[in-house]
């Protein structure tokens, strides 16, 4: 009992169902965590038990053997729930008491090892909460960005030399590291019925990819935004050409529009 | 159980096994073996024939009705029975209700106190040293195990300081496990 000197005496007097009020509650809490202690208690009950050794006295009445065995011959003809029975004693405590020590102690560091979860799931929420607050301004800003480029009700103003007439012309803003892609487009000439313009991502090796459609409005506008694509594809130039309005999985007309990074 | 296999084990936990499948001359060998035992702590304590009869009664009503409360494993029958005894007689003397369940009672570490010889023996030797104990020690260990004082009250009885009652029941208990430690 190393180390757990302290609960020495309390621990005799608790052997003796002697500890009473806070001693009692504060030696049961430590007895909940430490075996060392109920075994040394375990053992101060044995040596209690040399003391009623000691006792020396007249035998039982032979009238109290015949009570006895009496009384459980008619519990054994009538026979009772000894749950039953031990509550009506008065002792409806369960089989053995360190359980209840034990559940309090297991409790104990549950409630510990939550209150450590849940700081440290505080944690991850605050940086959860400050991940999204900046996601949150990156969108606001590129909505302020965008919003010019892509509302309808936009005013659109192509400036070009004063001596042409406005030509057709198409502007895409490609990021390959998140694939994402917006082509706005002007002065575009009107379409045939179920005919669309559709946009060509040309890679550095392979085959024209489709990268959306559109029809231009009554000003010859029209606005692609991240049409589906295969991932991290490197842009070596954008096309233009007239499909159905549907779209193609290849060309099939002719290239009337084209332009490589600038 | 047969008498045959009961005796391949030790008697008391041949018979407690026996009284948990409701066998009632078990339940009277054990009577016969432990009443002495049970009856004089009681009446120790209790100083009353009618009252100690009681008590007697109740400890092995509660054997019968909860065998599976004695764990053999921790201690002998006579030793268990004895500190069920002397818990009940004090509750009664205080007239205030059980304080402990019997399932809670572990006491580890005593003599197997099966035979008549050993039972005597082992009381013959505690005597032997509680007679032994300074009379102040002896006194604070007898008006708490048997007069279930508690440690202020022989404190108010004896004048002395709680801390030094604690450590004179302490001392006193601790002298008879070395006792029987030797």
């Amino acid at each position: 009992m190393s180390g757990h000197e302290q609960f020495g005496g309390d621990l005799a007097l608790y052997a003796l169902n002697m500890l009473e009020g806070d001693e009692r509650a504060k030696l049961e809490v430590h007895l909940a965590s430490c075996g060392e202690c109920r075994l040394e208690l375990e053992q101060l009950r044995g040596d209690g038990a040399l003391l009623a050794l000691s006792t020396a006295g007249p035998k039982p009445p032979a009238r109290a053997r015949a009570r006895l065995l009496d009384t459980i011959a008619k519990e054994t003809q009538a026979p009772t729930s000894r749950a039953n029975v031990a509550r009506e004693m008065g002792y409806p405590r369960p089989r053995w008491q360190w359980l209840g020590w034990a559940a309090a102690a297991a409790m104990v560091v549950l409630a510990a090892l939550l209150w450590n979860e849940n700081s440290a799931l505080k944690q991850i929420l605050a940086a959860k909460n400050e991940e999204s607050a900046q996601a949150r301004r990156e969108l606001e800003d590129l909505r302020k960005i965008a919003a010019p480029i892509l509302s309808p009700q936009t005013q659109r103003v192509t400036v070009v030399s004063v001596k042409s007439a406005p030509q057709p012309q198409g502007k895409a803003f490609y990021l390959r590291s998140r694939n994402s892609l917006v082509f706005v487009a002007s002065n575009m000439a009107p379409l045939p019925p179920h005919k669309a313009y559709q946009l060509w991502l040309v890679p550095a090796d392979g085959a024209p990819i489709p990268a959306g459609v559109f029809k231009p409005d009554a000003r010859g506008s029209g606005t692609i935004v991240n049409p589906p694509l295969p991932q991290g594809v490197e842009a070596k130039a954008f096309a233009i050409t007239v499909e159905d309005e549907a779209g193609v999985p290849h060309p099939t007309a002719p290239i009337i529009m084209m332009g490589a990074g600038e | 159980m047969s008498s045959v296999e009961r005796q391949a084990i030790s008697p008391d936990l041949a018979a407690v096994t026996a009284v948990k499948s409701g066998d009632q001359s078990a339940m009277a060998e054990l009577y016969d073996r432990y009443s002495s035992v049970v009856y004089a702590v009681a009446l120790r304590v209790l100083g009353d024939t009618m009252a100690a009869e009681d008590v007697l009664q109740e400890v092995f009503l509660q054997l019968w009705r909860n065998p599976s409360a004695f764990d053999a494993a921790l201690g002998s029958l006579g030793a268990w029975l004895a500190v069920i005894s002397r818990n009940r007689a004090i509750d009664a003397l205080r007239k205030r209700k059980p304080e402990t369940d019997i399932e809670d009672v572990v006491v580890s570490a005593t003599p197997d106190l099966a035979s008549e010889v050993d039972r005597s023996r082992a009381a013959e030797k505690v005597r032997g040293v509680l007679s032994a104990m300074p009379s102040a020690q002896r006194s604070a260990l007898e008006m708490a195990y048997f007069q279930g004082l508690s440690h202020s009250e022989i404190a108010d009885k004896t004048g002395e300081p709680l801390g030094t009652i604690k450590t004179r029941i302490r001392a006193g208990l601790m002298m008879l496990r070395k006792a029987f430690q030797a």
